[in-house]
């Protein structure tokens, strides 16, 4: 059997990543697709340890994660594609009207 | 195997359910519906707020939903900020209807009842699943309100760098709630906070042999989820932008409703759930210190980076991020007084800015434009708003007898009667001395505009002409800075219910 600490490894690489690309990434569908990423290392987190304790809880939680997730998303594709419309470009280092 | 149904007590959930159903109902009535004048949508968002507010005080306390849903009277006092927060953001709302919201006015009000919706279900969440779902719940909505005016490149791209800081700072909140649900075994609140006082060492799971550095790194994780939230530096940069882009009802509501489910979510999961992490005398060995410095810098950052601003919005932005840096010296407060000092603060500070929010909103209307220097010669052309602009200033600064003084001054008591009760608690006193410090800076960027009101002369004094809902929603906040600053016992008595409600957890 795999032992938990590998998954929650995998979890935290997961969740590096995205955050990496958050940061670093200029491309706003980029970084919403890191966001993305580190929400699943999250369920990744919360699968592993309800396997391990045998609770089930964890398994509910990842799907009401995943449906709220669908719902920012929809959300965040329809910002992105107004902003597109209004500035014909996706780079966040061009969104410089309010300084940051 | 024996299923047994969860005791499912709907009756809890009455105001929820009735709002919720009402928001959808506001949206489908100005789809559906031909003629209508320009406030039909906004007067149908009033009403329902003031049902709700009457369904509430029917509703009783207690438990429901198999123990994820907890109505105690920490919800009932929060619930009535976040509902009076949206009453106000939404008469102050009825200008743009005339200028800028056009089209759409429906989704515009529906969002901002489903946010409340999301702040209420988050008060009233006594486990980790409902909390999580209320504070999305509460933040997507305002995405697209903090982006509602399409054409206005500003407000877009408010909405997108909200957007991606709120998912941003929500995925980092979950990733950290997922340890405490592992290293626990469990998603009560209450029940976190018996397993980890059971433990021999806070945060040690015997299930887990190793999990204290995780339990670390989960509390880092919250932390840095709820510091977005709440603007605390480091993690505050977003808040001018988003402000200042955003529709200034909506910066209204960001500022208050947001601001308060922000602090809903602290207390629930740090002082009620990990509580047994918090031992302020073994300072800097939890998260006590790391809160403490966090707010230190909100007052710090806010208040002297708001000096500078030109823009009104940015000022009470920078303003609302040290405000956030006071509320969170009560949180710190562990005893009865520190809760209920925070409770008085919010309920102030919903007075005090909505009000001072609407005025803005309202001279915006009229010259669309957000500059202090706009509002030069106001106070000979409306001295009605110059007058009440400078009661809310006043409170925001802290002069007594205003509601802000008794806000700051419950707080800081609050915070000194902790230090008082044991050793290696003197960085508290720091962090007091600091609090009063950074209040007189703020006296000098407020007093800015009451200088540029009454002492600026220009050729062209603005003329206001000023909607019944918006001087209803002024009058509000005045009466309300100016009642509870005279006689704050009432919402004392009425904060105070709540470090009961925490139970047997407060000294």
């Amino acid at each position: 059997m795999v032992p938990i600490s590998a998954y929650l490894i995998l979890a935290a690489v997961l969740f590096g990543i995205g955050t990496v690309g958050v940061l670093i990434s200029r491309n706003v569908i980029v970084m919403f697709m890191s966001i993305e990423l580190m929400l699943n290392a999250a369920n990744m987190v919360l699968i592993a340890f309800s396997r391990a304790l045998s609770i089930a809880d964890g398994h509910v939680i990842v799907f009401l994660v995943l449906t709220v997730a669908a719902a920012e998303a929809a959300v965040g594709l329809g910002l992105i594609i107004m902003i597109y419309r209004n500035r014909a470009t996706i780079n966040i280092d061009r969104f410089s009207l309010l300084k940051w | 195997m024996e299923f047994q149904l969860p005791e499912i007590n709907l009756q809890l959930m009455a105001p929820e359910i009735f709002l919720f159903l009402w928001a959808l109902a506001v949206m489908a009535f100005d789809v559906t519906t031909k003629r209508k004048s320009s406030s039909t949508a906004g007067n149908l968002a009033l009403v329902g707020l003031a049902v709700t507010g009457v369904i509430m005080v029917f509703t009783d306390q207690g438990r429901g939903f198999g123990n994820m849903f907890f109505n105690d009277s920490m919800a009932v006092f929060f619930k009535v900020i976040f509902l009076a927060a949206a009453f106000m953001a939404i008469g102050s709302s009825f200008g743009l209807t005339h200028t800028r919201i056009l089209n759409h006015r429906g989704e515009y009000f529906g969002l901002i009842l489903l946010s409340t919706v999301g702040m209420m279900f988050l008060a009233s969440s006594s486990e980790l699943i409902s909390l999580y779902i209320g504070l999305e719940l509460t933040t997507i909505p305002l995405f697209v309100l903090a982006a509602f005016f399409k054409d206005d490149r500003k407000s877009v791209e408010a909405g997108i760098k909200y957007l991606v800081v709120g998912a941003f700072s929500s995925a980092l909140l979950l990733y950290g709630l997922s340890f405490i649900y592992g290293l626990t075994g469990t998603t009560d609140i209450a029940q976190i906070r018996s397993i980890l006082a059971h433990s021999a060492v806070a945060g040690f799971n015997p299930a887990y042999q190793e999990s204290t550095p995780i339990m670390v790194m989960a509390v880092l994780a919250i932390l840095g989820g709820i510091g977005f939230k709440l603007a605390l530096p480091p993690f505050h940069q977003w808040v001018p932008d988003v402000y200042e882009g955003a529709p200034t009802p909506i910066t209204a509501f960001l500022s208050v409703g947001s601001k308060a489910a922000g602090l809903v979510a602290f207390a629930k999961i740090m002082i009620m759930g990990l509580y047994d992490l918090y031992d302020p005398s073994k300072a800097p060995n939890d998260w006590g210190i790391l809160v403490g410095v966090m707010a230190a810098a909100a007052m710090i950052v806010g208040n002297v980076l708001a000096i500078r601003q030109t823009n009104i919005k940015r000022m009470l932005a920078y303003s609302s991020i040290a405000h956030a840096g006071y509320v969170m010296v009560g949180m710190l407060a562990l005893n009865s007084l520190g809760l209920a000092s925070v409770g008085y603060y919010m309920f102030a500070y919903l007075f005090t800015n909505m009000g001072a929010f609407a005025i803005v909103a309202l001279i915006e209307d009229r010259t669309g434009s957000c500059e202090i220097a706009s509002y030069a010669g106001l106070s000979k052309t409306s001295p009605f708003l110059a007058i009440s602009m400078t009661i809310f200033l006043l409170s925001l600064t802290g002069i007594p007898p205003l509601a802000g003084f008794f806000g700051k001054f419950y707080v800081f008591a609050a915070a000194i009667k902790m230090a008082e009760t044991g050793s290696g608690l003197t960085w508290i006193y720091w962090l007091v001395g600091v609090g009063l410090v950074t209040s007189v800076f703020a006296l000098y960027y407020y007093a800015n505009v009451m200088r540029t009101m009454y002492f600026v002369e220009t050729d062209s004094p603005l003329k206001v002409t000023m909607s019944p809902m918006a001087v209803a929603v002024i009058v509000i906040g005045v009466v309300g800075v100016v009642v509870f600053g005279l006689n704050p016992q009432p919402i004392v008595q009425f904060a105070s219910d709540m470090p009961a409600a925490l139970g047997a957890l407060l000294p």
